[in-house]
């Protein structure tokens, strides 16, 4: 742990302007703690009776204390004193925490799991009040307190030590070498203690700050260093006494300490961060937040052909554009993207990851969050122009015309409430139905979706359902209203292939019940074909074909469309064949190519295709934006198998 | 969590219908690790004046006591007796309510605590209260205004300003408070608390740190959790920004909160020993010090308890609030 990268590491906290400051407080305080005392002594010790707790001056900086003693003087000397206190009692914490922590590995079960609940007990009482326990048994003074103090901060270090060596014991090498039969004081010196040796000297770091401010305190309440003796907390403690005649006299060594600790305290933090280590404060943070999936979809614009407008049409999207800001500029991640979506119809989105599939589905339904750019000739809903600014009457009708059902409905409820609840939420904001009404509809719901004994169910919490269960739940949710559009991203993927025909028979039966639309987005093309009427197939952040389900097998005439479908193992694979795969990668939203954006993987290309994007050209079988649209394609050449892929 | 690991290891094994219930488990480990650690917490109470090297009551009553009133006094304490019979003794007399007697003024320990204890009391809960009530709004609106992409500068500001409002030590910033206020402005009373005002410099330097520290945590968590799905759900049953923000966001940043807000307000119980050393507060923390400086051990030993007790029942109040907002909590640790 302490070859060159880790030094690297450790200097890279020095680049950022806080480390620079604090390791030059904390060195300038080192020095002075050596320096001070040789070369101000006498001048600390200077009575002078003429200037008995004098404000400042020209002679006296800070002013003097009730001897008439130079108040600066007296805190650069005390510099000594308080650095030595501080480091004993940090030595004695860390000290202590390291044996307490590494225990529970030398003893064996019994004995460690009692010494880990001490520990657990011990971290329970604040530090203050542990340093006054010791205080009391080891008498007031210096002594005393640098071991109240030193005891005092040692439970929070083996808690420290014990997370981290639990963390190395479970390493795959350390659990070799034990079952190998080394010892356990073997493994704790050859394995556990060189990983636990940095974090803990960082931690040390910022414990040392920590004691210097507790010393302050135990010298404040006169339980420290007691006269003639003087430490910072001494002098302020002095110096509070006099507040109302010389401020100064508490001022000085009052910044003292302050400064010092902090640039302690933050002069670790810094070097923590930059090498990742675990500190006390963040070890016991529980996190219950999922890390955010980051969308990293494409861009350019696109003319495509117009959809043929009737009555029926429930969704309509001409010329959708979403941008997010980018290192250099925005990065237009959906293109341009038109279709329509009629009344009972269902419409399907494939394409791989970063094709924008899911966020056309979130533009449409005005949710991309803030930083995206949604853009759009138009954008209707039941009529509705959703480009207009945001009312509470459009809420309405979006919140009991619109249902949305998310990939994953383990995170997608959230964990804190019922589930009959926040189905309930929807009917008492947009039915104006009290709590009452409100949840006796969420266990109609429930019972509507084919989910066993709602009323039990409706009490429960989202943990307490199976993810099944949970994504039917989300459907009874768009339910709770009267929906005319299901817009569904990717419901099935986390679920498994048993539970994954339910859902999708249940978004079947709702949609024959009502005549109510779906989108779907998948990229599995077997659910699409299954599922839809039509297909829209989308590319870097275009549709670039738009076909009926029944021809998606069989009739695709975009290569890429023809790829996807080919990339699919069916009953007639041979098992002793690799997977086929598309060759290539898809493209870098940051950087679409001109002319068609999947020119660079595709068997047909030619310098055309190179130059020229091709438009979304429909006919009486759908939309193609292809230059080579319908020209066959060997067999071969469609796809690779998964060798070939770097 | 560990700790609860060797208590599980006694309670029943035999699963019945009642012991199913995750609440039923949930209150009886609690239960169990609370009884352990007020045990150790008497014990270590009881086990503190004989730890002290030397005499403690020739300590306590100075060379010049005759060896005769030491003497009477060791008896009348019962320090002669066997160690266990003194225990015993102990823990009857907390049971029954007494605490011990004062080795300087002969006042039973019990009514030094019920005259003190008042005042400490409202003194640690206004200062969690208007923590609370700086924190929660400046965090959640901190947390909204730097939500993921925004107010990069705004997010800056707010760091640095809570770090080191967060760090400064609660009697440094009472002496400061009194300096500004008392001495510079004379605007209000810095000693004692015979007026409303006068609680205004301790309950709020008792507050500062904890809130900075507070909000701090609960714009990290809501930066987080407005990045959840759920979040997003709520805004697909389109509620109106106000009803996602409160009603769904911050419930799920409150968790972690909650967890460092009963440290938190176990360091302010110990924090008002300083607060009230600073302000000549008349409550416990000023009659500790001043007992371990005259060696009134019985009295030390009584208050460290009560502050004890205090700490055990915060925690005990955290975890059971944690698991009413967050069930998943009580069935992570099972």
């Amino acid at each position: 742990m302490t070859g060159t990268p880790s030094r690297r590491r450790h200097l890279s906290a020095l680049r950022t302007p806080l480390g620079v400051v604090t390791a030059l407080l904390a060195i300038t305080v080192l020095v002075l703690a050596v320096v001070a005392p040789i070369l101000w002594t006498d001048s600390a010790k200077a009575v002078d009776t003429d200037d008995i707790l004098a404000g400042p001056s020209a002679e006296h900086w800070a002013g003097t204390d009730n001897l008439g003693r130079d108040i600066v003087f007296r805190t650069l000397v005390a510099t000594r004193l308080s650095i030595e206190l501080a480091l004993s009692a940090t030595l004695i914490a860390v000290v202590v925490g390291l044996v307490l922590g590494v225990a529970p590995q030398l003893l064996g079960r019994r004995a460690g799991r009692l010494v880990t609940a001490s520990i657990n007990i011990a971290v329970a009482f604040p530090g203050l009040l542990l340093a006054l326990f010791f205080a009391v048994v080891f008498g007031i003074g210096a002594t005393g307190a640098v071991l109240a103090i030193g005891l005092a901060g040692a439970p929070s270090f083996a808690r420290l030590v014990q997370t981290m060596v639990a963390g190395v014991v479970s390493l795959d090498y350390v659990a070799a070498a034990r079952t190998a039969g080394v010892g356990r004081f073997r493994i704790l010196v050859r394995h556990v203690l060189p990983n636990v040796a940095e974090p803990l000297v960082v931690n040390a770091t910022i414990g040392a700050g920590g004691a210097l401010l507790a010393f302050a305190g135990l010298s404040f309440l006169g339980l420290g260093v007691q006269a003639p003796a003087y430490d910072w907390g001494r002098l302020l403690f002095d110096g509070v006494s006099a507040l109302y005649v010389n401020p100064g006299a508490a001022l000085v060594p009052g910044l003292a300490v302050l400064v010092t600790g902090l640039s302690f305290n933050l002069f670790g933090e810094s070097i923590a961060k930059a090498v990742g280590v675990p500190t006390q404060g963040t070890a016991l943070a529980p996190r219950t937040v999922v890390a955010p999936r980051r969308s990293t979809d494409h861009a350019g614009p696109a003319t495509e052909a117009p959809v043929g407008g009737t009555d029926d049409v429930v969704l309509d999207v001409r010329d959708l554009e979403v941008a997010f800001p980018g290192a250099d500029g925005p990065v237009q991640v959906v293109r341009g993207v038109t279709f329509a979506v009629r009344r009972g119809e269902a419409v399907g989105i494939v394409g791989e990851s970063g094709s924008g599939k899911s966020l056309t589905a979130l533009a449409v339904s005005q949710l991309v969050d803030d930083l995206g750019q949604v853009d759009a000739e138009r954008l209707r809903f039941l009529g509705e122009d959703l480009l207009t600014s945001d009312t509470a009457a459009r809420r309405k009708m979006l919140g009991t015309s619109m249902a949305m059902v998310f990939q994953d409905p383990m995170t997608s409820f959230n964990p804190t409430r019922r589930i009959g609840g926040q189905l309930a939420e929807v009917s008492r904001h947009h039915h104006g139905l009290d709590r009452k009404q409100a949840m006796a509809r969420a266990v109609d719901r429930l019972g509507a979706v084919r989910i066993p004994a709602p009323e039990r169910r409706a009490r429960q919490y989202p943990h307490e359902f199976s993810g099944g269960m949970r994504q039917r739940a989300m459907i009874g949710m768009g339910i709770m209203g009267s929906p005319s559009l299901i817009i569904a991203d990717e419901p099935t993927t986390a679920l498994d292939v048993t539970v994954q025909q339910q859902v999708l028979d249940l978004l079947a039966a709702i949609r024959r019940e009502d005549d109510v639309a779906l989108v779907l987005i998948s990229h599995d093309v077997t659910v699409v074909g299954e599922v839809c009427d039509r297909v829209l197939v989308m590319y870097a952040g275009r549709i670039v074909e738009d076909l009926p389900a029944a021809d998606l097998a069989t009739a695709g005439r975009h290569p890429y469309t023809q790829a996807l479908v080919a990339a699919v193992p069916s009953m007639d694979t041979a098992l002793d064949e690799p997977l086929a795969v598309i060759p290539g990668r898809p493209v870098d939203p940051a950087d679409v190519p001109p002319g068609c954006a999947y020119a660079a993987r595709c068997p047909l290309a030619t310098e055309r295709c190179r130059v020229e994007d091709p438009p979304l050209a429909g006919d009486e079988r759908g939309r193609v934006a292809c230059w080579h649209a319908g020209e066959p394609i060997e067999p071969m050449q469609l796809s690779t198998t998964r060798t070939d892929v770097p | 969590m560990a700790t609860t690991e060797a208590l599980r290891a006694a309670p029943t094994r035999t699963r019945g219908a009642w012991t199913a219930n995750p609440w039923v488990r949930f209150g009886a480990r609690r239960a169990g690790r609370l009884l352990v650690s007020l045990w150790v917490l008497v014990t270590a109470a009881f086990l503190m004046i004989h730890l002290i090297p030397g005499d403690p009551v020739r300590g306590a009553l100075g060379r010049t006591a005759s060896a005769e009133v030491v003497a009477a006094r060791r008896a009348s304490l019962g320090l002669d007796d066997p160690l266990w019979q003194q225990y015993l003794h102990y823990l009857k007399g907390l049971l029954t309510g007494d605490f011990g007697t004062s080795l300087i003024s002969q006042v039973p320990t019990s009514e030094i605590i019920s005259q003190r204890l008042p005042a400490t009391l409202w003194l640690a809960l206004l200062g969690f209260l208007l923590a609370v009530l700086i924190a929660v709004p400046a965090g959640v609106a901190a947390g909204v205004l730097t939500r993921r992409g925004h107010g990069r500068r705004t997010e800056l500001g707010f760091t640095t300003t809570s770090v080191v409002l967060g760090t400064i030590p609660d009697f440094m910033l009472g002496v400061a408070l009194v300096y500004v206020f008392g001495v510079q402005l004379d605007l209000l009373p810095v000693a004692g608390n015979s007026s409303a005002a006068a609680y205004v410099l301790p309950v709020a330097c008792l507050a500062i740190g904890p809130a900075a520290i507070l909000a701090r945590v609960i714009r990290v968590e809501m930066v987080a959790v407005l990045q959840a799905d759920f979040v997003r759900t709520a805004r697909a049953k389109r509620l109106p920004s106000a009803r996602v923000y409160l009603g769904h966001a911050l419930p799920n940043a409150l968790t972690a909160a909650l967890t460092l807000s009963g440290l938190l307000l176990t360091g302010m119980v110990a924090g008002t020993v300083l607060v009230e050393n600073v302000f000549a507060w008349p409550g416990l923390g000023s009659t500790i010090t001043s007992s371990i400086l005259n060696k009134d051990y019985p009295v030390v030993q009584a208050i460290i308890l009560m502050y004890g007790l205090g700490v055990l029942v915060i925690n005990s109040i955290v975890d059971v609030s944690l698991a009413l907002l967050d069930p998943r909590s009580m069935i992570l640790e099972d």
